[in-house]
C-alpha cells in the first residue's frame, strides 16, 4: 500500500532540507518527494501545519527483555517508542542474562522482528556479564547485529580494561557508550550530593563521580583513537571536559536526557522515588550548562535512558527504590515544549539531535534522513497542539514518570516505520 | 490553641508559633511525671504503635511512657521480631498494622524519608522518631525545651553543635528549629563530617573546636559512631578525641554558665570526657526527663487537641 504525506514541513538536517514537500511511500521505501505530488492509489495523510522529520531514534533504552518482563518487554517497549514518536531504539544490554553473546543478540533481533512496532537495535555489553573484566567477542557481536557496546549502569572501573576495550573497538569502528560513574566516589549514594541531599538526609552522589570518568574517557579516547559516547551527561564539569575534548578534536560524542535537562535535585525534596535516577538529577547550574551545551551543539543527542520499573518496586523507601525514569512517551513533548517552543533551540536542531546524530553515531544505514530510495521511517510532529502527560495512557508496562500532569505544547502525532503507520493520534 | 498538623515529620513544616505551642504544652505536662499517679485520661481509647525499625532505648521508652501517661494504648513493634525480616515491605507492614485501627504510628527507620513515605498512604497520624540522617523532630523539641528551661530565651544564644554532623538527624532538626527561634548556630567537626554546603542552612561552619567554643551558651555534643573511622572520615579515634572531644580545659572557653547537651547514647571519654558528662554543667539527663513531657505534648496536640480536654 502507498502512503502520500501532503503539505508537511519536511525537515531533514542531514540534507539541509526545510520546506513544504509531499512524500510518497511505497511499501517500505520513500519513492518520491517533491512539492505537490499526486498518486491516485495512495492513502493520503494531510500534514498541513505539521513537521515531517526523519524517524526519531532513541539510542538509550532499557527494554528489560529477556529476564525482567514484569517491567517491560520488547513488544511493550516498542509500542511505547512508537507512541513517543520513535521509529528506532537501541536497547541496553543489562538484561537478565546480560546481552554479552550472539545468542541473546539474536533473541532480541528475532523477537523484535516478530513483535516490535519499531526498529530495535541491540547494544551488547563491553565486558562479559558487564563485570568489567573480560571483553566480549565484539567482532562476532557486530556480525550478529549489535550497533554499539556499553556496560551501562556499571561503568568499567578498571582503566586498563577500558583502554583495551577502546583499542579493540577501533578495528571494528564500533561505538563504545559509557555510563560515566566512579563507583568508589558514588559510594552507594542515591541522589545528587549537595544542599538538598544534606537537607533530606539522603546519601549523595557527588558530581566528581561522573566527571572523573568523563575525564578518563576523554584521555583514553585521545590515546586510542576509538569512538566513545558519553551517556546521559549530568554535570557542568562534564560539559567543560566535553568542550575541552571537542577543542582538541578528540572523537567524543555525548547525550543528554530530558530529565537531566529539565529537573533539578530540588524536586527530590518530595522524596518521590520517580525522581530517583542515575546519574541523579543535579543542581540548577548543572541543568543550565547542559542546556547551553545542547544549544552550542556540544551535546549531540537527546536520549531517554528509558528505564521502566513497576509501581511496586518504586513504592518503597527512597534508599531502596531502583534508579530509573520511564522516558519514551514523554521525551519528544518535553523537548518540544521546554526547548523548542521557548526558542532555546530551533526545530531543526531538535530533529538533528533526535534523528540525524544518533543515526550517524550508530551508523544506521538509511536512518536519520529523508531521501528518495531510503527507508520510510518518519516522525510527524504537531508543534501547536497541547498535551497533558498522563501515565495511565502509557503503552509502556511501567508508569514511573516524574512528569505526570505536565502540560506540554507539541507532540508526535504520527509514527511511520518502514512505510507502516505504527502510531497516530 | 491552634495546632493544625496531622503529622510530625519534619521541623521544617512547623511555624514558630507551632513550636512555642508544643513547648508550652510540654511545660504544662511536666508535673504529671512527678506525681504519685503518673497518668491523665486525655488519650484514653487511642491506639498508638511504636514502629521501630532501628534500635533505640531513650526515644522508644520515652514515647511509650508519654503515651501511657496520657492513657493511650501503645504497642511496640520491632524489626527483629516482625515480618519485615521475612521481606514484607514497609508499605504492607503499615497497611496491616493500620487494619487493626491505629490512631498514630511512631516510626523510627534507617531510611531518610520513611515517615514521609508512609504518610502518603496511611490514615493514622505519623510521628517521626528519627529517619536515617534526615530528622529527629522530637529530639530537637526536647532540646529546645531544655535550653529554654535554663536560658529562658533563644534569641542571640550561641549554640555549638559538635561532631558527626553529616550523619546526624539530631543536628538537622536542631539546626532548623533553633534557627527559627533566633539562636546562632555554629557547627563543628572534621571536614568530611561537616560538608561546606551546610553553610546554606544559615549556620556558621568551623573545623576548630577551641575557636568555636568561644562565647558559647550551649554545647551539643553528638555521638561519634565508631564505624566512621573505617570510612576514613577521620584517621583514628585518638586523633578525633584530640581535636573534637569536649574536655574541661576546652569547656572553659565557653561562657561561664554554658550548658552541655548530648542526645545520647554517649561514648564516654570519646566525644565528651566522663567528668564533664556527669558535671553540673551537663543537662544530659534533664533532656531525657523533658523528652517524656515534650512527647506527651506532641501526642496530645496531634491526637487529642480536638476533644478540647485540658492538661489538668
Amino acid at each position: 500500500m502507498k502512503l502520500l504525506i501532503k503539505n508537511g514541513r519536511v525537515i531533514d538536517p542531514s540534507a539541509g532540507i526545510d520546506e513544504t514537500l509531499d512524500i510518497l511511500i511505497d511499501r517500505k521505501k520513500i519513492v518520491d518527494m517533491k512539492p505537490r505530488l499526486n498518486a491516485n492509489d495512495a492513502h493520503i495523510i494531510d500534514a498541513s501545519r505539521l513537521v515531517v522529520a526523519p524517524g526519531f531514534i532513541d539510542m538509550h533504552v532499557h527494554l528489560r527483555d529477556p529476564g525482567q518482563e514484569d517491567k517491560e518487554t520488547i513488544k511493550t517497549g516498542s509500542k511505547a517508542a512508537a507512541r513517543g514518536g520513535f521509529t528506532s531504539i537501541a536497547c541496553m544490554p543489562n538484561t537478565s542474562p546480560v546481552n554479552d553473546n550472539r545468542g541473546i543478540t539474536e533473541y532480541i533481533i528475532t523477537e523484535a522482528k516478530r513483535n516490535a512496532d519499531v526498529n530495535v537495535f541491540p547494544i551488547a555489553s563491553i565486558t562479559r556479564g558487564s563485570e568489567g573484566k573480560e571483553l566480549t567477542d565484539m567482532a562476532d557481536l557486530v556480525d550478529a547485529g549489535v550497533v554499539a557496546f556499553s556496560d551501562d549502569g556499571r561503568s568499567i572501573q578498571n582503566n586498563l580494561v577500558m583502554r583495551r576495550a577502546l583499542e579493540y573497538s577501533r578495528q571494528l569502528d564500533a561505538l563504545i557508550i559509557d555510563h560515566c560513574e566512579d563507583r568508589s566516589l558514588a559510594d552507594d549514594g542515591v541522589m545528587h550530593e549537595g544542599y538538598h541531599s544534606y537537607s533530606l538526609g539522603l546519601k549523595g552522589i557527588p558530581s566528581c563521580a561522573e566527571e572523573i570518568m568523563v575525564a578518563r574517557d576523554v584521555i583514553l579516547a585521545e590515546k586510542t583513537g576509538a569512538r566513545i559516547h558519553l551517556a546521559h551527561l549530568s554535570t557542568s564539569g562534564s560539559v567543560a571536559l566535553l568542550r575541552l575534548a571537542r577543542n582538541k578534536k578528540i572523537q567524543v560524542s555525548a547525550e543528554a536526557t530530558p530529565h537531566h535537562l529539565l529537573l533539578t535535585d530540588a524536586a527530590v525534596e518530595s522524596y518521590d522515588t520517580n525522581l530517583k535516577v542515575n546519574p541523579p538529577l543535579r543542581s540548577r547550574p548543572d541543568t543550565e550548562s547542559l542546556i547551553k551545551a545542547v544549544k552550542d551543539g556540544l551535546i549531540d543527542v537527546f536520549a531517554t535512558d528509558h528505564a521502566p520499573h513497576t509501581a511496586d518496586e518504586k513504592a518503597v523507601e527512597f534508599d531502596q527504590a531502583p534508579f530509573g525514569i520511564n522516558g519514551l512517551e514523554t521525551a519528544v513533548s518535553l523537548i518540544l515544549d521546554r526547548l523548542v517552543q521557548k526558542n532555546i533551540i530551533p526545530i531543526q536542531r531538535c530533529v538533528e539531535m533526535f534523528s540525524t546524530n544518533p543515526a550517524r553515531l550508530l551508523k544506521l544505514k538509511d536512518k536519520g534522513q529523508i531521501r528518495v530510495g531510503g527507508d520510510a521511517d518518519l516522525t510527524i510532529l504537531n508543534l501547536h497542539k497541547d498535551v497533558v502527560v498522563d501515565k495511565n495512557t502509557f503503552e509502556s508496562k511501567s508508569r514511573n514518570t516524574p512528569f505526570q500532569g505536565w502540560k506540554l505544547r507539541g507532540l508526535p502525532v504520527m509514527t511511520i516505520v518502514g512505510g507502516k503507520i505504527v502510531h497516530s493520534t | 490553641m491552634a495546632f493544625k498538623h496531622k503529622h510530625l515529620i519534619s521541623i521544617k513544616t512547623l511555624s514558630v508559633s507551632d513550636i512555642l505551642t508544643i513547648l508550652e504544652t510540654a511545660d504544662s505536662f511536666l508535673d504529671i511525671s512527678a506525681r504519685e499517679v503518673k497518668k491523665v485520661p486525655i488519650l484514653r481509647g487511642k491506639t498508638i504503635i511504636n514502629l521501630f525499625f532501628e534500635p533505640s532505648t531513650r526515644t522508644r521508652s520515652s514515647f511509650e511512657l508519654a503515651a501511657k501517661r496520657l492513657s493511650a494504648d501503645i504497642s511496640n513493634f520491632s524489626k527483629q521480631t516482625s515480618s519485615a525480616l521475612k521481606g514484607e515491605t514497609l508499605k504492607d507492614t503499615v497497611l496491616n498494622l493500620e487494619a487493626m485501627k491505629t490512631d498514630a504510628l511512631i516510626i523510627r527507620h534507617s531510611c531518610a524519608g520513611a515517615p514521609h513515605f508512609i504518610s502518603t498512604f496511611c490514615q493514622s497520624h505519623v510521628i517521626n522518631a528519627g529517619d536515617g540522617a534526615h530528622e529527629h523532630p522530637t529530639q530537637a523539641l526536647l532540646d529546645a525545651f531544655t535550653i529554654r528551661q535554663v536560658k529562658k530565651k533563644f534569641e542571640n544564644l550561641k549554640v555549638v553543635i559538635v561532631g558527626d554532623i553529616i550523619h546526624s538527624r539530631v543536628a538537622r532538626s536542631n539546626i532548623i528549629l533553633l534557627n527559627k527561634l533566633g539562636a546562632h548556630i555554629t557547627l563543628v567537626g572534621p571536614p568530611a563530617l561537616l560538608p561546606r554546603e551546610f553553610a546554606d542552612f544559615g549556620v556558621a561552619i568551623e573545623n576548630n573546636l577551641d575557636r568555636a567554643l568561644e562565647g558559647a551558651d550551649a554545647i551539643m555534643m553528638l555521638r561519634i559512631q565508631l564505624e566512621r573511622q573505617q570510612g576514613n572520615f577521620f584517621p583514628s579515634l585518638r586523633e578525633y578525641r584530640n581535636l573534637y572531644s569536649l574536655s574541661p580545659a576546652r569547656f572553659r572557653r565557653a561562657k561561664r554558665n554554658a550548658i552541655i547537651m548530648h542526645p545520647g547514647p554517649i561514648n564516654r571519654g570519646i566525644e565528651i570526657s566522663a567528668d564533664l558528662a556527669d558535671s553540673v554543667k551537663s543537662v544530659i539527663l534533664r533532656q531525657v526527663e523533658n523528652g517524656v513531657a515534650v512527647r506527651m505534648a506532641v501526642l496530645y496536640l496531634l491526637l487529642g487537641g480536638k476533644e478540647s480536654e485540658t492538661a489538668d
